[in-house]
C-alpha cells in the first residue's frame, strides 16, 4: 500500500481533491447525497470521461491526439443515424459506430508511425477532417435513437432492469444492492476494466509506457515500437467512439458542433494531467484520467448550487484549474535533489 | 577454431554523414569464447556492437551468423538469432519495474496477459544469479543507483538465453563484488558455449576474462590474436599506433600547507550525508574513493547547490557559504565546475552543436547587453577545442555525432571556459578510452599547478592513486579514511572502502 502511494502520488493526490471537492458539494446541495443528483452527475461525466480515456493513451507515449474531441462528434453524428430499429440493427449501429472511431485512430497511427509527422500536427489536420465528415453526415443537428435505450442507459440500473423488463424488472433480490449505481458509470468504469487493463498487461501496452520513458532504450531492447504507437492511436479513437456513442444516445441526437469538439480536446488534456499522467510520456494511466475528469465536472457542478454570475464561470474554472493542477504537481516540492525535477 | 564462426563479418563498412566509422572490416568470433575488443575513441567498436546486435546496417559487406547470411531489420531480430547487448548508454525503462525491464521482450504470460507473479518469480530468479537479491522486482529503476541498474540489466540479458552475449562497458559503473560476479558469469557462459564479447577500457579485466583479443583503430580492424600472444605495451601500441610511457602525469611533492579553498564542516543532507567534514586546499587534486553509493555523488551535488536543505558548514574562499543554486555556484566569488558522471543527460545538450554546447555556461563572457557577439564566441569555441584537442570535423555538428571520449572533452572545454576555482569531478573518465583518459590527467594536473582545487570521485581505484594529492574514502555518508601519499595504496583504499578500520590500513 505504502508502495503503491509513492508510485502513484499523483493518482493518490487527484483521488483526495476529487473526494473532498464531491462530498462537500454532495453537503451543500439540497438534495445531496441521492441516486437522482448522483445519476445527473454521472451523465455529465461519461462523454467527457471517455474522451480523457483516449487523450491518455497517446500522452502515455508522449504525444498529444488533437483529434479525440472531432472523432467524438463524429462517432456520435454516425451514432445519431444508425441507433433506431430492432435490437439487432442497434447492436449493429453501436459496433459501426466504434468501428468509425476506432478506424479513424488507426488512421492517425498510420500517418503518425509512416509518415513520420509530429502526434501533435498530424492530429490538429485529421481531427479538422474528422470535423468536415461530421458535418457532412450531419448538417444540421438531430437524428432518431432508441427511446428505450435512451432511457436505460441514461438513469440507475433498476431503471435498465425495469426497462428491459430482467431480474423481474429490478426487483430481483440479488439485484438490490446494485440498484442504485448509475449506468453511466458501469459503462465508463466497466470499459475501461474490460479494454484497458487487459490492455496495460500485454506486449504492446507495456510498449507504449515504455516509448514515453525512454524511446531509445524501449528501441534498443527490441520492443515492437511503430506497434504500439499504431495500437496507441487506434485505441485513442476507440475511446473517443465511445464517447460519442454515449452522448448520441443521452442526447438522441448527432451535432457536428465545432466549437464543442474544441472543448472537449482541450478538457481532455486537463483531465489526463489532472490524473497524474505525465504530459512527457510513461507514466499515469486511463483510470486516473477518469478520475481527472471527475474533478473537473465536479468543479463545474458547484456553480449551479452557488450563486455565481454565469459571465464569471469561465474565469472561475481557469483559475480553480490551475490550482487543482499546482495541487497535483505538488510533489515537486518535495523534491531535494534539484535535478530530479529536470528528469 | 576449426569450426564456424558464430557470428562472421566480411568487408563490412558504414559511414556516417560521409564520415566512415567503419571501412572493410572483416571479424569473427566463436562459441565458447570470451572475446575482447580493443580501440581508441570512436575507433568504430561501438559502432561494430551496434550492427552486430542489428541496431545499425551497414552499408556495405555481410553478416553471417552461424554461417548462413543474416539481414537483420532490428534489434529485435538480432535477439530472436541469440544476439543479445547490454549496451554502455543503459537501455533500461525508468518508468518501469524491474520485473517489467528484465522481461521486456517476451514476458511470461496467462491467458495472453502478462503474468505479474510469474514475471516476478523469474526476475527473483535472474538476480539471484547476479546476486542481487537485495534489488526489490517491483522497484521503479529510477529509483535505482546506477550500478544496480547496471546489474539488472546484466539479469535482463541472462534472463533472453544468450547465445552471443555483448558487454559494452558493462563494468564502468559497478563496484568490485558486483564485477567479480559478472566474471563468475562469463566463466560458467563460456563453459555453455555462448560467445561473449567483451569491450572494456581497463585492461586488467580484460586480461582476466578473455581468451581472444581484437584491436580496432580508425574504423579498421587492426589484428586479431590469442590472450598471452601480445604485451601489454604491444596492446596498447596497436590501439593507439604510437608508444605511451607513463599513464599519469608526476606528481608534485606533498606539501603539508595549502590555504584551504573550500571546507566542510559536519556537512550533511537526506540520509545519503551523515556528517561530511574535510578540507580541499588550494592548487590540491582531492579524490573521492569508496564503493558505489557511498554519497560521493550527493557531496558532489551539495557543493553545486543542486540539494535544498543540506545542513552543516561550508566555506568557499575566504567566507562564503554554500551556492543554493548551481548558477550561484558558477558566477559566485569563487566559481565552482561539476563535470557531471552521466555526460549525456546533465553533462551535454546532444543535440546542439559543438560551439553551442562548449559556450553553454559562460554565456555571459561572449555576450555584450545580453546579445551574443559571433566573433567572441567563435574565438571562445576554437580557443575551447584548441585546449582540449577535441576531434572534430566542425563546431557546427551536432555533439551526438562524437565519440564519448569527445564528448567528455567538450564537457571539460564547456567549464573551462568560466575559469573556474573549484572543479568538482563525478567521474570523468568512466566509459572513455585510455589516450583520454591520459589527457584529462594531464589537463588536471595542469590546472592543479595553476592553483585550481579539484575534488574527484573515482570508481577506478588506479585513477585515485595515479592522480590524487590526498584521497578520502567514504563509506555510509561519512569520511572513514584519509590518505596522503605513499599511504595511497589500493590495499588501503579497498579496506577503508569496506570500512575495515585498522585491518590492512
Amino acid at each position: 500500500m505504502t508502495r503503491w502511494i509513492a508510485q502513484n502520488r499523483g493518482f493518490a493526490a487527484a483521488l483526495v481533491l476529487f473526494a473532498a471537492l464531491y462530498f462537500s458539494y454532495h453537503l451543500m446541495h439540497p438534495r445531496g447525497f441521492s441516486t437522482a443528483v448522483l445519476v445527473q452527475n454521472a451523465n455529465e461525466l461519461v462523454a467527457i470521461g471517455f474522451v480523457a480515456m483516449a487523450q491518455t493513451v497517446p500522452v502515455l507515449l508522449g504525444g498529444l491526439d488533437l483529434s479525440v474531441g472531432a472523432v467524438m462528434t463524429l462517432a456520435a453524428c454516425v451514432a445519431s443515424w444508425l441507433l433506431d430499429g430492432t435490437p439487432a440493427q442497434i447492436a449493429l449501429g453501436m459496433i459501426a459506430t466504434l468501428a468509425v472511431g476506432a478506424g479513424f485512430g488507426l488512421m492517425n497511427g498510420l500517418i503518425v508511425v509512416y509518415g513520420r509527422l509530429q502526434p501533435i500536427i498530424a492530429t490538429l489536420a485529421t481531427g479538422a477532417i474528422a470535423i468536415g465528415l461530421a458535418l457532412l453526415i450531419r448538417p444540421n443537428p438531430g437524428g432518431n435513437v432508441d427511446g428505450d435505450l435512451n432511457w436505460a442507459l441514461t438513469n440507475s440500473v433498476y431503471d435498465f432492469a425495469e426497462t428491459y423488463g430482467f431480474a423481474r424488472g429490478g426487483d430481483a433480490a440479488w439485484l438490490q444492492p446494485f440498484v442504485n449505481i448509475p449506468v453511466p458509470l458501469i459503462l465508463l468504469f466497466g470499459t475501461a476494466c474490460l479494454v484497458w487493463l487487459p490492455f496495460k498487461r500485454t506486449v504492446t501496452g507495456r510498449t507504449i509506457y515504455a516509448i514515453g520513458s525512454a524511446e531509445g532504450a524501449a528501441y534498443a531492447s527490441g520492443l515492437p515500437i511503430d506497434r504500439a504507437r499504431i495500437a496507441a492511436f487506434t485505441l485513442a479513437g476507440f475511446f473517443a467512439a465511445c464517447g460519442g456513442l454515449y452522448l448520441a444516445i443521452q442526447t438522441s441526437t448527432g451535432n457536428a458542433d465545432v466549437v464543442q469538439a474544441g472543448a472537449y480536446t482541450l478538457n481532455s488534456i486537463a483531465a489526463v494531467v489532472l490524473g497524474g499522467t505525465a504530459l512527457l510520456g510513461g507514466t499515469g494511466g486511463v483510470i486516473a484520467s477518469i478520475l481527472g475528469a471527475m474533478i473537473l465536472r465536479a468543479v463545474s457542478f458547484y456553480f449551479r448550487i452557488l450563486d455565481i454570475d454565469p459571465l464569471l464561470q469561465p474565469l472561475i474554472e481557469g483559475i480553480v484549474l490551475l490550482t487543482a493542477v499546482s495541487a497535483v504537481a505538488f510533489r515537486t516540492f518535495g523534491v531535494k535533489n534539484q535535478l530530479e525535477l529536470f528528469r | 577454431m576449426q569450426n564456424v564462426p558464430i557470428v562472421e563479418l566480411s568487408d563490412v563498412a558504414i559511414s556516417f554523414a560521409g564520415v566512415k566509422a567503419l571501412a572493410g572490416v572483416d571479424f569473427a568470433c566463436h562459441a565458447g569464447s570470451t572475446h575482447a575488443i580493443l580501440g581508441e575513441n570512436g575507433a568504430g567498436k561501438s559502432t561494430l556492437i551496434k550492427i552486430i546486435s542489428g541496431v545499425l546496417k551497414p552499408d556495405t559487406g555481410t553478416i553471417a551468423v552461424n554461417g548462413s547470411k543474416v539481414g537483420f531489420s532490428g534489434p529485435a531480430d538480432a535477439a530472436d538469432a541469440g544476439i543479445v547487448c547490454m549496451f554502455q548508454e543503459l537501455s533500461l525503462i525508468p518508468d518501469l519495474s524491474v520485473a517489467d525491464n528484465v522481461s521486456i521482450l517476451r514476458p511470461p504470460r496467462r491467458f495472453g496477459l502478462i503474468d505479474r507473479r510469474a514475471q516476478i518469480a523469474r526476475t527473483e530468479e535472474l538476480l539471484a544469479r547476479v546476486r542481487c537479491e537485495d534489488v526489490d522486482p517491483r522497484a521503479m529503476v529510477r529509483d535505482l543507483s546506477l550500478s544496480r541498474r547496471q546489474m539488472v540489466e546484466v539479469a535482463k540479458a541472462l534472463g533472453r538465453d544468450p547465445k552471443v552475449l555483448i558487454l559494452d562497458e558493462a563494468t564502468s559503473a559497478l563496484t568490485q563484488r558486483d564485477v567479480e560476479t559478472i566474471y563468475g558469469l562469463l566463466d560458467e557462459l563460456r563453459a555453455d558455449g555462448v560467445c561473449s564479447l567483451f569491450i572494456s577500457h581497463r585492461m586488467h579485466e580484460v586480461e582476466a576474462l578473455c581468451d581472444r583479443l581484437s584491436v580496432f583503430r580508425n574504423g579498421q580492424h587492426v589484428e586479431t590474436f590469442a590472450k598471452g600472444e601480445r604485451s601489454d605495451a604491444e596492446i596498447v601500441r596497436l590501439m593507439i599506433g604510437r608508444d605511451v610511457t607513463a599513464k599519469f602525469p608526476p606528481k608534485p611533492p606533498i606539501r603539508a600547507e595549502r590555504a584551504p579553498a573550500v571546507r566542510l564542516d559536519d556537512l550533511r543532507w537526506e540520509d545519503r550525508l551523515k556528517g561530511v567534514s574535510l578540507t580541499l586546499g588550494k592548487g590540491e587534486i582531492l579524490g573521492i574513493g569508496g564503493l558505489d553509493g557511498q554519497g560521493q555523488k550527493e557531496l558532489l551535488l551539495a557543493l553545486f547547490g543542486v540539494l535544498k536543505g543540506t545542513k552543516g558548514t561550508v566555506t568557499v574562499g575566504d567566507g562564503d557559504g554554500l551556492a543554493t543554486s548551481p548558477h550561484r555556484a558558477k558566477t559566485g566569488k569563487n566559481r565552482i565546475a561539476l563535470i557531471p558522471d552521466d555526460r549525456k543527460t546533465e553533462g551535454l545538450m546532444l543535440s546542439l552543436s559543438i560551439a553551442d554546447n562548449i559556450v553553454a555556461a559562460a554565456l555571459d563572457k561572449v555576450a555584450s547587453g545580453g546579445v551574443i557577439d559571433p566573433g567572441r564566441l567563435d574565438a571562445a569555441v576554437r580557443d575551447g577545442i584548441a585546449r582540449l584537442q577535441i576531434k572534430a570535423g566542425s563546431p557546427a555538428h551536432a555533439v551526438r555525432t562524437l565519440s564519448g571520449g569527445n564528448q567528455q572533452k567538450v564537457v571539460l572545454a564547456k567549464w573551462l571556459m568560466i575559469a573556474p576555482d573549484v572543479i568538482l569531478m563525478n567521474d570523468p573518465t568512466r566509459g572513455i578510452d585510455v589516450g583520454t583518459k591520459q589527457e584529462i590527467f594531464r589537463m588536471m594536473r595542469t590546472l592543479a599547478d595553476e592553483g585550481k582545487s579539484i575534488l574527484f570521485y573515482s570508481s577506478d581505484y588506479a585513477e585515485l592513486i595515479g592522480c590524487a594529492d590526498r584521497v578520502i574514502v567514504l563509506y555510509d555518508g561519512r569520511v572513514v579514511s584519509e590518505l596522503t601519499g605513499e599511504a595511497i595504496t589500493e590495499e588501503a583504499i579497498v579496506a577503508a572502502s569496506l570500512n575495515l578500520k585498522g585491518e590492512v590500513a
